[in-house]
């Protein structure tokens, strides 16, 4: 069993992200769970997706320890890092989080930045973290990950949305 | 047999309402604009709320619904909905429509579903005893209000024409062919349509304000209603002293069920 | 079907269209609004009607309506909504009108914390509106059984003629996991009945047939019936007969009690060889069934009993369950509701636990498998 928490801000898109990492471990045949908490503020506030994909039922829908935290905001990484177990894998977007909670695997991205400067859009930033995301955990294959983007996002952004995703796949070494 | 009587339940009556009341007036005058109008009796729904008016439904003889106080319009909107091919007429009192139901009245004129709303409006709650409403004349007393009224009254007409009612008339106990051909030009008008229809309450309202029995209540009726156009001509000081009648507005806009109706076309077609 | 990810209030909505409900009303409320967005969407595709109304009576108030008038109906709602909801729910309870309420349940009373999970309108589902009447509820644990729960919702509303009340919670209802659903020819649907006699053959709208549920004919099929939310006998006419108040109430939990069995569904794991239970439903159910397993693995026999069928309450199974259980233990998300029905049913047999939790957080399955070891450890002692 593999738990990913997705955090930022209202807006960033976590939530579409954190969908679209389930849907993709479903492909795969595993089990997937994904759920959410938000602030009544539909843009800015703290805002959470949580991943669970595990080969058995699962049962207990929350994280309880996760194994990855995607932190897009400083507020966010403060906020849902307390949970985190000694050897969580903590992915920051590297500019937005100027100061990211002590951990022992800390993996920085400019997940915005790249977005904007590669993209010309930050709304692709949930994407290129997807893709970072994909990298550091293996919990799907590439191929997986591309055909459920491709499912989720428009045909007119289907190659910028690749586009990010590749991004953020090959920003971890 | 009077034509119209096929239209009621006759092992339903006599009605509950009392000696001088004026509901059983605008009832029959419902029974005879839906014979006048042609209506299938088969196809035609009465839909009530609660209060003296509302339990005309159950002399009528179609499909009726007495509902819950001040619900008939919600409950009437989803039976056309279901089945745009009914004729739906809603009946409703001055508190159930105007207080309690306010909120759904006008709603229903904002959609303009094909609803024809009859008013009764006896300026009180009746059943309950005599206790003010928003229709209550303002100074007018009510066991609630033993003082006189401080509130202000609504006028129905006016608020349902501001929400987007296409047709709106006003009539009384007193004119009753005008009262049934009012009721007529509702029922053909496919949209919301509503009807007030000022109706003496001698027991409750009108011995409180001792406005005198029903026949003096339908007399000050007669003094002080004038056919809209008359009204219109008149100086303000005297427009305080009368209330118009007649049709008050008639207007054109689309429909709600028929619109809905299109969409569904649209969607089973498979267009966005 | 091929395994998608789901969301519980979207497989709600799903199973209500495949059960055949083509009516929604309704009013947006968090955290339901996922029902009436899909149902918008969707029911005008196979000619059904979506209305948004100015209220949550009103959207109570159309549903009845389109009910009467021919159509399998949905409404959907969450606490503030379905407590402004009760007086029409009541209405439906007296004048047998099908009708299926979603109350996808947050934490209350008022606007309390209107994105966090609840299950404290429990004791509100059964005894919200008032007078005496008998109420079906149904809780899912899982994506599908939202979806499931949905179709039996649906299919007991209309064999009943009763409100029926979907008694899902912000865990279920939010959260999105694998499901498959059922193909087309696999859900069993229950068709609205119709008279079986004319007029002229004495057809009274409210007769019961032998089920105890009267064949209430739908508005312009020319039977001219009459509904009100008044008593009524069986020509739906209201009286004031004392005797005739007393057999209609009679009648409505009798139809309903006469199939209490077959409409009481529950899981039960690990009950063999179990000398402790864990009671839960709903969200709650599933960390129940994670801390029971963990509970297991520390070598303490304890079992579950996961109720879908929440009223009519579960008297027999609870019951049973007690007579051989040394402590039950019913973890909730309130300060503790049907702990009181698990109490009443289970009639002095066994200690019945209560674990209340109403902090805007679901229980952790660490926290019910401490509560197992405490209800073990005291029982040894």
């Amino acid at each position: 069993m593999i738990e990913i928490r997705l955090s930022g801000s209202g807006g960033q898109g976590v939530i579409t992200a954190g969908i679209i990492l389930a849907e993709a471990a479903i492909t795969e045949g595993k089990e997937a769970i994904q759920s959410q908490s938000y602030g009544p503020e539909a843009r800015g506030g703290a805002s959470k997706a949580e991943v669970i994909i595990s080969e058995k039922f699962i049962y207990h829908p929350h994280i309880i320890k996760p194994d990855i935290l995607l932190a897009m905001t400083q507020q966010a990484a403060e906020k849902y890092s307390k949970e985190n177990k000694e050897n969580t894998i903590v992915i920051v977007d590297e500019d937005l989080v100027p100061e990211p909670p002590k951990c022992s695997h800390l993996v920085k991205v400019p997940i915005t930045r790249l977005a904007k400067e590669k993209l010309g859009k930050d709304l692709f930033a949930n994407i290129v973290a997807l893709g970072a995301i994909v990298k550091a955990t293996k919990v799907v294959s590439f191929e997986t990950i591309q055909k459920a983007v491709a499912h989720r996002v428009p045909p007119a952004f289907l190659e910028k949305n690749m586009e990010a995703l590749r991004l953020g796949y090959e920003a971890i070494k | 047999m009077r034509t119209y009587e096929k239209f009621f339940r006759m092992n339903r009556l006599p009605h509950i309402w009392c000696p001088g009341c004026g509901n059983g007036i605008v009832m029959k005058a419902i029974v005879q604009a839906i014979e006048k109008a042609g209506l299938d009796q088969d196809k035609t729904v009465i839909v009530s709320g609660i209060g003296c008016s509302s339990r005309a439904s159950g002399y009528m003889n179609f499909d009726t619904l007495h509902t819950a106080h001040g619900r008939a319009i919600p409950f009437a909107t989803g039976i056309k909905l279901a089945n745009p091919e009914l004729n739906v007429i809603v009946i409703t009192g001055d508190g159930d429509a105007t207080a309690i139901g306010g909120n759904h009245f006008i709603h229903g004129a904002r959609r303009n579903i094909d609803l024809t709303v009859v008013l009764f409006n006896n300026n009180i709650y009746g059943m309950t005893g005599g206790q003010a409403s928003p229709l209550t004349p303002h100074g007018k007393k009510a066991t609630t209000a033993p003082y006189g009224t401080v509130d202000r009254a609504f006028d129905p007409c006016q608020l349902a024409q501001a929400a987007g009612a296409t047709f709106v008339a006003r009539s009384t106990t007193f004119h009753v062919p005008q009262t049934v051909d009012a009721i007529v030009q509702g029922i053909g008008n496919k949209g919301f349509s509503l009807i007030e229809t000022i109706t003496q309450c001698p027991i409750a309202y009108g011995r409180k304000n001792k406005l005198g029995d029903a026949a003096n209540m339908l007399k000050w009726m007669s003094e002080h209603a004038a056919p809209l156009a008359a009204y219109n001509k008149l100086s303000d000081e005297q427009k305080a002293e009368k209330f118009p009648i007649g049709v008050l507005y008639k207007g054109a806009a689309p429909e709600y069920s028929a619109e809905y109706a299109k969409l569904i076309k649209q969607a089973m077609e498979g267009k966005k | 079907m091929k395994a998608r990810l789901m969301q519980g209030n979207e497989a709600c909505a799903e199973g209500a269209l495949a059960a055949g409900v083509r009516f929604f009303g309704g009013y947006p409320i968090t955290p339901s609004t996922e029902i009436a967005e899909q149902m918008a969407k969707e029911l005008p595709k196979v000619g059904g009607t979506f209305i948004q109304m100015e209220d949550e009576i009103g959207g109570m108030a159309v549903i009845l309506g389109a009910s009467l008038g021919g159509k399998k109906v949905l409404t959907a709602t969450s606490g503030p909504g379905f407590s402004l909801k009760q007086e029409l729910i009541g209405y439906a309870a007296i004048a047998e009108i099908p009708a299926v309420i979603v109350n996808v349940q947050r934490v209350g009373p008022s606007t309390g914390q209107p994105t966090s999970p609840s299950q404290g309108d429990i004791m509100q589902i059964r005894w919200g509106t008032h007078g005496d009447h008998p109420m079906i509820a149904l809780a899912p644990w899982t994506v599908r059984e939202a979806f499931d729960v949905a179709v039996m919702a649906v299919n007991y509303a209309e064999r009943f003629r009763t409100p029926v009340i979907i008694a899902m919670d912000e865990v279920v209802g939010h959260m999105r996991e694998k499901v498959v659903l059922p193909e087309a020819n696999e859900i069993e649907i229950y068709p609205r009945r119709k008279p079986t006699a004319t007029r002229a053959e004495g057809y009274q709208p409210f007769t019961p047939a032998e089920d105890l549920v009267p064949n209430v004919a739908n508005f312009g099929d020319g039977y001219h019936i009459h509904v009100t939310g008044l008593i009524h006998d069986e020509t739906g006419f209201p009286s004031g007969n004392a005797q005739l108040t007393k057999e209609c109430t009679d009648r409505w939990h009798q139809k309903i009690a006469r199939v209490q069995d077959e409409i009481t569904h529950y899981d039960e794991f690990f009950m063999d060889d179990a000398e402790f239970v864990v009671l839960a439903y709903g969200g709650t159910a599933r960390s129940a069934y994670a801390g029971v397993e963990a509970a297991r693995e520390k070598g303490i026999k304890v079992g579950m009993l996961r109720l879908m069928t929440i009223w009519p309450f579960a008297d027999k199974i609870v019951k049973k369950a007690a007579a051989k259980a040394k402590a039950i233990l019913v973890p909730e998300m309130n300060y503790g509701q049907l702990v009181h029905e698990v109490e009443r049913a289970a009639a002095g047999q066994t200690q019945v636990i209560s674990l209340p939790k109403y902090n805007t957080e679901i229980f952790e399955p660490s926290e019910i498998c401490e509560a197992i070891e405490t209800m073990a450890k005291e029982a040894s002692k």
